[in-house]
Order: C-alpha cells, then structure tokens, then sequence
C-alpha cells in the first residue's frame, strides 16, 4: 500500500521533472527540473531495494554532475539567464518523433508477459554466504523474543531488503556471493566484476587528467581586431 | 493503483529515455544536450536496477548501474571542458555555431 | 519497503501495537496505512525538533561567544542575565519581514532554492543515529548516504545564487560551487578511514566498535587515524562554509555573497540548514572518531546492562533501553555541541582566507595529505603485524577491535541482522 503510493509519487515527480527538462528552455530551470526527475529516480532505486545505488545516484548525479552542469552554465553564460530557443518547427517534429518513440517502447513493454519471463530465467540456487547469514541471524533468536509481533512478522522479510552494499563489493573484487560458485556450465564459479572495476578505475584517471588538461587556462595572444582565437 | 511489477517501472525508464533522447535532439545549448545525456543514461539505470529486483538475475542489474553512474560522471567532465573550449573559441554555447567544417 | 522506515522502538511500538489494535477493531487496511502514516508523522516530528532546537541553541551560543572572544557580554536583556530568548527574537523578527524577490531573479528557482538546502540538510537527519539502535533509517549504508545527502546543500545555495539576478550573488554562487566540489574529495577521503578501520558503512556498527574505554575510539586506534580527524574536521567546516572558508558569503567583499536578495523567512531558513548541516557533520566526526555515544569512562556499559529490563509495561517498549538510549543521545548530542563550539571559536578568531587560498590549502595540502593518510591507514596493521609481534597491552592485542558482550560472536554480520530486525 505505502510502496504503491510511493512509487506513483516519486514515478510521477521523476517522469514531470524529465518531460520540465524538455520543455524549458532557461538553463538554470532545467537544472532545477534536473535534480527533481534525479533525486526521485533515487527514491526510485531506494524502493527497488538497492540503497547503496540510491546514495550514490544522490552523490555523484545530483551532488556531483549537475553541480557540474550549473557550473558550467555560470561559465559560459554571456547575459542573465540567457535562453537558446528552440525553433518551434523543430519543437514540433522533435515531439512528434518522441511521441511515437514513446509509444513503440511503451506498447512493446506492455505486449510481454514479464512474469513468465523471468520465469523463464534460471533460478538462483541460494548461495553458501547467503544462507550464513540466515543461519546466524535465526541465532540472534534473543532479540527476535523481546521485539514486537511485526519485528518477529516482519524478521525474515526484511533482512536482505536493500542490504546489497557487501555483495555488490565482493562483486566488483572478483566474487559473487549472491550467485552458487558452482554456476556456469561447471567451468568455475560465476564471475564477478573485478576486471570492468580495474578498467574504470584507470578511466577515471585518464579522464580526470583529460579533462584537467582540456579546461586548463590558455595564456593565448589574441591579436588585435580579432575576437574568436582559440 | 495496481500492484507495483517490473512493467510499471519499465515504464517510468522508456519515459526517462525518451524525454532523454528529445532534449538532446532539440536543445541547441550544449548544457541542455548533455542534460539529455544524463537523462537517457537515468532511464537505462531504471531498467537495469528493475530487472536486477524482479528477475532472478540477481546483482547484475545493479553493478552495471553503478558502472553507468560512474561513466556518466566522467562524461560529463569532459563533455564540460569540451563545452568550455567550445565557447572559448565561439563565444557561445549554441551547438549549431559550431559549424566551420560545414564546407 | 517498512525496511526503508525500518527503525526504533517508537515506530516499532507504534505501527505494530497501535495497528494490530486497529486491526482488532476496525479491520481496514487504509487504517494500516494511516496507522503507519502516524507512526512516520512522528518521528518526522521528532527529527525537526532536533533539526530546528539545535539551530536556536547554537545561534544564543554564537552571539554569547563571539561577545566574549571580542570582551563583550554579548545578548543579556531578552530572557533574563544570558539573553536565552534571544534567537527566538530573532526569529520572530526575521518572520515579520517582507518576503521580497527581486525584479531580475528567477521567481520559481529563487523561491525553490532555500527548500533545496533545507531538505538536503535535514533528510541527513534521517540517517544519523542518535544512541545505539535511535535511528530514523537504519540504513546499511549509512555512512555513505549521510555524506551523499550533506552534499546536495550545494545545490541550493548555487541555485540560490544564480537565480538572484545579482552580481554580489553571482559570485557568492560560483565560489561555493568550486570550494563544495573540492571540499568534498578530501572529507570523503579522510571519513573513508575510520569506515576501512570498521569494514562497514553501518553507524551502528561503527559505534559499537568503540565500545568500552577511551582507548577504542577510532581516533586513537593508530597515528594516521588521529591526523585523519584534524584533516576530516577542517574539511567539515570548509564544507559547511564556515570560516575561515566562507568566502560564499564573505561579507566584506561580496556584500552577503549567495543571500544578498534574500530576506525574512527564506534568509532564516538558509541559516537554520547552515547551523543543522554544522551539528550534522560534528555528529558524523564523533560517531566516526570519537566514539559515538560511547562516554569512553566505560559508564555507559553499567547503564547498557539495563537494556531489555521493565520491559512488562508496554509490548515493545522496554523503560531500561530507554534509558540506555537517552544516556547515548546525550553524550552524542554533548560531544557534538563541543565540536561546534570549536567551529564557533576558529570563526571567530581566525581572519578569512582569500578564495585562492582555500582553493591552494585544499588542492595543494588537503588532497595530498589525505590521501598519504589513506594509504599509510590502509598499510598500519600489515607493517604492525610483520615487522613487530602485535603489541600487547592489558591482556589485549593493542588495536583490536571487538563487540561489546551481548552481541553474539558472530561479530558484525550479526550486528548488522540485529539493525534489519529493528
């Protein structure tokens, strides 16, 4: 009950402050809308069970890029609130092709029974790590006595619900805790993440000194007469 | 209000995407097209984390998320510098001025 | 979902007593909801009395410090010889104002903006646990979630900023920008260390690992940990724009930087989230150095041992816990307090750097030496293992860490099923 309302609040809030985006043509409004369709898709994840991606949705898309962003409007504004508009015939075409774009997604996503594919999908045999920790809250049997009937109720439920930030880490150094190590035709355990994680580690290093470089100041000469010397 | 399932928020992910995919066809200021960029790559996010929840596919969904948050944040980095010499050398940040290569 | 909200005594007593009761009785599920939506009003309730007493205490203990530094008295009329009512006063001043918005601002981003930092700074109250166990959100990933809504106050005050339509703002807006966006790389870095020490993003976890005496609090768990918390408590008062960092309202050269078009409720409303965000950080410096709500005099664990009794009263509601946790909340609450009494004293016998200077300390030395610290934090134990035999001190190896009793053996992972089941 309280999940379906949340979802509708925050899908509608995420949905409205995309379709702002578009339809704005100030930068600093878009930036606003921005933040609200980003901050809801992380309320989104945080309703998906995956709170460790929610925080960081919340830390690097909206704490961190769209700073970015409107930083890079004050930098490169050349009056108050400067608008580039768009041309209405190009508004137009461009919503037109949205719509139909919308509408093969959106009938393409209603037309599968996504139940009975993922029914479809191997289930996950219940891995060792896993029914550990099963085991050693059920040993915690003490507390689960003194808390109240929804505690007890609501015990079992619960314990796993967005708790992913152990597994997602073994995951990115080479394990899956979530996953039967004897997965994989028999080959070997299933894989985790530990080279694409290496990979993107020395990208962002290669893209904090890329950029670093692109943006550094140029003491350029700019001869007399001419204004656009790069 | 039905049941909440994977086709609810496939939706709100095809929404995210398209309104991605308009705003960088529409918006001549660079700023604005790279908000459409963050605004495909959310949608896509959507996707992966609702699978990850739904299906038995299991963390999957969930570490690509994150690669894509983390490749999106670089991204916008240098897309960022690339605007800023963009404008250094136009004085203005309207995509469609960028267009010496025109012939 | 409840996991989301999964959380203390209070809402535990509430959405399950009150609404089995409802159930009894009614038997709809929209009472349920109505139930849960009480329960959530509450403590939303309780969080915003924090959220908003703290900033009246702190704001009386600023005018009284600042008096005092400078050999004044400082307030003494309103409420009696020490001016207690003093910032209600103000408050009530500050409402009286006319809500201006000036003819070249923004109308929506500038009305929007001040309730951008506002929410930002009070949703890390969510997940701030209070004493072992009060907590709003017991979220796993407490740590990172609190540094991740703390960083999204920037946001407000840039749009803020901007949308003024002011050249004094403007800057204000642009310096804040690129102080935050540096800032944040060497907290972040230097908050890393006591969580690595921990191997866990969990502040109920991290807590109780300081259990016991003064010698197990993170901050004196080896050398790097003790500089990690000057670096992390200087990056925290450059992050919350106070100064000697708070060149984004630098009032001698900006006029009042980002607020200078601001007046009445929303300019109160920007400081009410300033003061908040000041106890937020102080509260995450202790809980992640200082032992959290953890006396370090080993008084707390004769008062711990109470927890679970007088439990017969109400079901759920133990009177003994209780108690153990307003003892917590008191000490956390008290060693905060004195960390922002630190930050009022550097503000107000330290001169304001200049902007190139803030942006040097933390480029050139901040960034650098938290990361040395990182690194030689992450090499300690190897080095104290291989090249020494573990010191011994009292019986224990010096530097081990180990749950209170009480806990099972199991260590975190059982401690961390003990915070799903609240």
């Amino acid at each position: 009950m309280i999940e379906q309302l949340l979802f509708w609040v925050f899908a509608i809030l995420a949905c409205g402050g995309a379709v702002a985006v578009v339809a704005t043509h100030n930068v600093v409004r878009m930036a606003f809308w921005l933040v609200v369709s980003l901050g809801s898709v992380a309320a989104l994840f945080f309703l998906l069970h995956a709170d460790f991606l929610g925080a960081a949705q919340l830390l690097i898309y909206v704490g961190g890029t769209v700073v970015l962003l409107v930083f890079g409007v004050m930098l490169t504004a050349s009056g108050p609130y400067n608008a580039i508009p768009t041309s209405p015939a190009e508004g137009i075409v461009g919503g037109a092709v949205g719509f139909l774009l919308l509408f093969v997604l959106v009938s393409s996503i209603g037309s599968v029974d996504w139940t009975e594919v993922s029914g479809r999908l191997p289930a996950v045999p219940a891995a060792p790590y896993l029914v550990d920790m099963t085991l050693a809250a059920k040993a915690d049997e003490s507390f689960v006595n003194t808390g109240s009937p929804r505690a007890k109720a609501e015990f079992a439920a619960t314990q796993q619900q967005g708790r992913t930030v152990r597994q997602l880490g073994l995951g990115f150094l080479g394990l899956r805790p979530d996953r039967h190590l004897a997965e994989g035709d028999g080959k070997g355990s299933a894989s985790g993440y530990f080279l694409p994680f290496e990979i993107v580690s020395v990208h962002l290093l290669v893209v904090l000194i890329g950029a670093a470089y692109l943006a550094r100041a140029k003491r350029r000469v700019v001869p007399e007469g001419s204004m656009n010397v790069g | 209000m039905g049941d909440i399932g994977l086709s609810q928020y496939l939706m709100v992910g095809a929404v995210l995407f398209v309104c991605g995919v308009v705003c960088m066809a529409t918006k001549r200021n660079v700023i604005g097209v790279l908000m459409g960029v963050e605004l495909v790559l959310n949608g896509s996010n959507v996707n992966f984390v609702a699978f990850s929840r739904y299906t038995p596919l299991g963390l999957d969904g969930q570490a690509t998320a994150l690669f894509v948050i983390v490749l999106a944040a670089a991204e916008a980095a240098v897309a960022l510098a690339i605007a800023l010499n963009f404008y250094n050398n136009h004085l203005t940040i309207d995509v469609d001025r960028g267009n010496e290569l025109h012939g | 979902m409840y996991g989301m909200f999964a959380a203390i005594t209070l809402e535990d007593f509430l959405a399950s007593n009150i609404s089995y009761w409802l159930r009894m009785t009614a038997g709809s599920e929209f009472v349920l909801l109505a139930a849960f939506l009480f329960a959530a009003l509450i403590h939303a309730g309780l969080l915003l009395g924090l959220f908003s007493g703290l900033p009246v205490f702190y704001i009386w203990l600023e005018r009284k410090v600042a008096g005092r530094i400078q050999d004044r008295l400082g307030p003494t009329r309103v409420g009696g010889g020490f001016g207690w009512l003093q910032t209600i006063a103000d408050g009530i001043k500050l409402i009286q104002k006319e809500d201006l918005v000036p003819k070249d601002a923004d109308n929506l981003v500038f009305r929007m903006a001040p309730y951008l930092a506002t929410i930002a700074s009070f949703a890390a109250f969510m997940v701030l646990p209070l004493s072992d166990g009060w907590v709003a959100v017991a979220a796993e990933c407490g740590a990172f979630l609190i540094l991740a809504l703390m960083s999204l106050e920037v946001l407000g005050i840039i749009l803020a900023g901007y949308s003024s339509g002011s050249k004094w703002a403007l800057f204000g807006a642009m310096r804040e920008a690129a102080q935050m966006v540096s800032y944040e790389i060497p907290m972040a870095i230097c908050a890393l260390i006591p969580l690595m020490i921990a191997g866990s993003l969990n502040f109920q976890v991290i807590g109780r690992l300081q259990s016991g005496g003064l010698w197990n609090w993170f901050i004196f768990h080896d050398p790097f940990t003790f500089l990690a918390f000057f670096c992390y408590f200087i990056t925290a008062t450059a992050s919350v724009k106070r100064a000697p960092f708070d060149l984004a309202e630098a009032e001698s050269e900006l006029v009042a930087g980002f607020h200078t078009e601001y007046s009445g409720f929303r300019w109160s409303i920007f400081f009410l989230a300033e003061y908040s965000s000041m106890f937020a950080v102080s509260a995450v410096a202790v809980i992640l150095f200082l032992g959290g709500w953890h006396d370090g005099l080993m008084v707390d664990s004769v008062i711990d041992n109470l927890r679970g009794t007088g439990s017969g009263l109400i079901e759920g509601f133990s009177l003994g816990s209780y108690t153990a946790n307003v003892f917590g909340a008191a000490i956390l609450i008290g060693k905060a307090c004195m960390l922002v009494f630190v930050q009022i004293w550097v503000r107000w016998t330290l001169p304001r750097l200049r902007i190139d200077q803030v942006m040097t300390t933390c480029l050139k030395y901040l960034v650098p030496i938290s990361c040395f610290l990182f690194v030689m934090a992450v090499l300690w134990p190897l080095v104290l293992a291989t090249s020494f035999s573990r010191p011994v001190f009292a019986g224990r190896p010096l530097g081990e860490k180990s749950l209170p009793l009480g806990v099972p053996a199991s260590a975190a992972v059982a401690a961390e099923q003990r915070e799903a089941a609240r």
